[in-house]
């Protein structure tokens, strides 16, 4: 009997593992046709070029090309914005390996080594070492999603409303206590984003809120405006405050280089290893990207034989963070499609477009349309391949592009972030929202107040108070609800220690007498 | 950049204020099925008046000769918006490409110094691409003027 029972569970886990093969395999199928390969090369090729213009990064990217995927099936658009989002991350690479310019603010620990190792000549090297650990970060996160993401939307099918909850709590939760910079104005931030999602039509009691009677705001406030007004056109505003000159060093990319550099990469196959745990765990919490690059960083500088190299030129100093980025970039994606809550601004707005194609994000989607989430899956393998390979033959085109004018760089950007809101809708007064959001976004990104917590609160909103709602309905009034049950107990636990770890924090290390910390440069 | 700071968070605070007002108006109990609405944006709204009333008494302790914008920083900025605000007035009028046109056009001449040949041509062929992309290719309409009305779109 007991071996009986073994056997059949064998026989179950074994069956397992096989739909699960069969999945991907599906999968690949998808992400395989000509037309789909077809919009992953467009998307990393505009993907890269938009990683490599200053105020326009994968968010707004993706936002502003949202518009245009209405028209596709929902498996090719995901996969042109994936892609692009790829492009994106690489792109970041390009600008901060020869400009010294990270172009998103996960590339900034690759410009401590990347900058100098390319005005010792080595650039090529370099941007090589650069791609490389992205790919292999992203490899390897695509692999635990593979693995992990059925078993986690399997999870999160069982979720109540105060599981969802709870779940809320902890990405926002995380974006305060673990975000670095002012705790507070990251709270504030979260909680201008939820109040700027309850205006207008509240869709359970059918009353207005908010709108003082001005027929706009019925509509409410659209993400994806917000999105291209705080990233794109706050972002043009402060790169023109900094008075912007490219300053760039050549490249020198051929076969050569490249493959003498993948001679000297698998030496440092640790830091790879590390790296990629760091950025994975990092990464599936909401923020996680910068922090990941920063702590793979000094880990690497920690364990290496010769630390006083690193600031002047070392390939490790490359390799450890873009590792890192990369693995916390791609991880972004698994709470996405398994628990409907995107880990960064991009997962966001992608988010936002499965909602406009027509698809419910959640564990569902892993029952209901497992050749979108199959296909998906796949195309992170084939897009990161593809992006490797591509940036890798077009290095000297990308950097081509930072040598365009300012002057029309600027207005390019700005009408591109026009036609992109004004396409959400069909409403200009989206396109006056866009610039009224740009002023903000530059106000508050000088202020420090964190955009990607408000962005992802706006997203988020509704889903949060309904889940809030239906929480106090089942235990009728009573928050103690959150609490009681076992998975929501863990986790709400674990977000308040997160909310007040900004204040137990600074009186720990008064008490074991240690420094106070600069806090690391927050993600925005 | 203590000024700013002070500014913008008693903005914050006289908008959590009226949020809280329309929250009371709404209700912010319990109802006959469940929460009602005003609610939620009413806890949301009495932390965010909390936590930038913290922010604004640390701001006032601390002293800072940081400015939170110089006047050589400031312009180069307003030279993005203005033209921008008036291009998207414009597109009312003349619709979209012409009024990108004529953005992109000036910012190049205005602050670029670029040459009258570079400029028409880049303020011509900018909209033109846009225009075959996103009406043609993907079939996403933007406001259209008199120009493309004359062109038969």
């Amino acid at each position: 009997m007991v071996l009986g029972a073994d056997a059949e569970g064998t026989a179950r886990s074994l069956v397992g593992v096989l739909m699960g093969l069969e999945n991907i395999f599906l999968g690949f199928q998808q992400a395989l046709a000509h037309q789909n390969l077809f919009y992953a090369a467009v998307g990393i090729t505009l993907g890269t070029i938009i990683g490599v213009l200053p105020g326009l990064g994968g968010a707004n990217g993706v936002a502003i090309l949202l518009p245009l995927t209405l028209r596709m099936p929902p498996t090719s658009a995901i996969i042109l914005l994936t892609s692009l989002y790829w492009g994106a991350l690489f792109g970041g690479a390009i600008t901060s390996v020869l400009f010294n310019i990270p172009g998103e603010p996960w590339s900034v620990a690759t410009t401590f080594d990347g900058y100098p190792l390319a005005r010792q000549g080595q650039s090529g090297q370099a941007l090589t070492g650069a791609f490389t650990s992205s790919f292999i970060g992203a490899f390897f996160s695509t692999v635990l999603i593979t693995l992990f993401a059925p078993l986690l939307a399997d999870v999160a099918l069982r979720f109540g409303p105060p599981e969802i909850f709870s779940i809320q709590l902890l990405t926002f939760s995380a974006f305060v206590g673990l975000g670095g910079g002012s705790a507070l104005k990251s709270l504030v931030s979260v909680m201008i984003g939820f109040i700027l999602a309850t205006v207008g039509l509240d869709i359970v009691t059918g009353q207005l809120r908010m709108t003082f009677g001005v027929t706009e705001l019925m509509q409410g406030f659209d993400f994806i405006i917000a999105v291209i007004g705080l990233f794109g056109i706050g972002e043009i505003m402060l790169s023109v405050e900094e008075g912007l000159s490219f300053k760039g060093v050549a490249t020198k990319m051929n076969l050569h280089v490249v493959l003498d550099t993948w001679k000297i990469l698998p030496r440092y196959w640790r830091t790879f290893v590390r790296s990629c745990f760091i950025g994975f765990w990092m990464g599936f919490k909401p923020g996680g990207a910068t922090p990941a690059s920063f702590m793979s960083y000094s880990f690497a500088k920690r364990f290496s034989k010769n630390p006083n190299q690193f600031g002047k030129g070392d390939l490790e100093g490359v390799v450890a963070p873009e590792t890192a980025a990369h693995a916390a970039g791609v991880a972004a994606i698994l709470p996405m499609i398994t628990l409907g809550i995107p880990g960064s601004p991009t997962a966001a707005v992608m988010l936002g477009g499965l909602i406009i194609w027509g698809l419910q994000p959640g564990p569902l989607l892993f029952k209901e349309k497992p050749d979108f989430v199959w296909g998906l899956i796949a195309s992170m393998y084939t897009g990161n391949i593809l992006g490797v390979l591509m940036v890798l033959a077009f290095v000297p085109f990308f950097a081509a592009i930072l040598r365009i004018p300012f002057a029309i760089l600027t207005p390019l950007i700005v009408v591109l972030c026009a036609i992109g809101s004004y396409a959400v809708h069909n409403a200009m007064i989206d396109v006056w929202y866009m610039l009224i959001f740009g002023v903000i976004g530059y106000v508050f990104k000088k202020l420090d107040y964190p955009i990607a917590p408000l962005v992802l609160a706006l997203v988020l909103g509704d889903m949060a108070e309904n889940a809030l709602r239906q929480s106090l309905i089942m235990s009728q009034g009573s928050l103690a609800i959150l609490f009681t049950r076992p998975i929501s107990g863990v986790i709400t636990s674990v977000a308040i220690l997160f909310f007040i770890m900004p204040i137990i924090t600074p009186w720990w290390r008064r008490i074991r007498g240690n420094p106070v910390i600069t806090p690391a440069p927050r993600e925005t | 950049m203590r000024t700013a700071d002070l500014v913008t968070a008693s903005i914050l605070i006289l908008l959590g204020g009226v949020v809280i007002f329309d929250a009371v108006r709404l209700g912010i109990g319990w109802g006959t099925d469940g929460p009602k609405s005003g609610f939620f944006p009413f806890w949301l709204a009495v932390i965010m008046v909390v936590a930038c009333g913290i922010i604004i008494l640390q701001a006032l302790r601390r002293s800072s000769r940081e400015v939170f914008v110089t006047r050589e920083q400031l312009g180069p900025v307003l030279q993005v918006f203005w033209p921008a605000a008036a291009m998207v007035l414009l597109t009312r009028f003349v619709g979209l490409y012409v009024a990108s046109a004529l953005y992109i056009g000036f910012y190049m001449r205005w602050v670029g110094r670029h040459s009258w040949f570079a400029v028409v041509t880049l303020s011509v062929a900018i909209p033109v691409i846009t225009f075959f992309t996103f009406e043609l290719w993907f079939l996403v309409p933007m406001p259209k003027g008199p120009l493309e009305a004359w062109l038969g779109y």
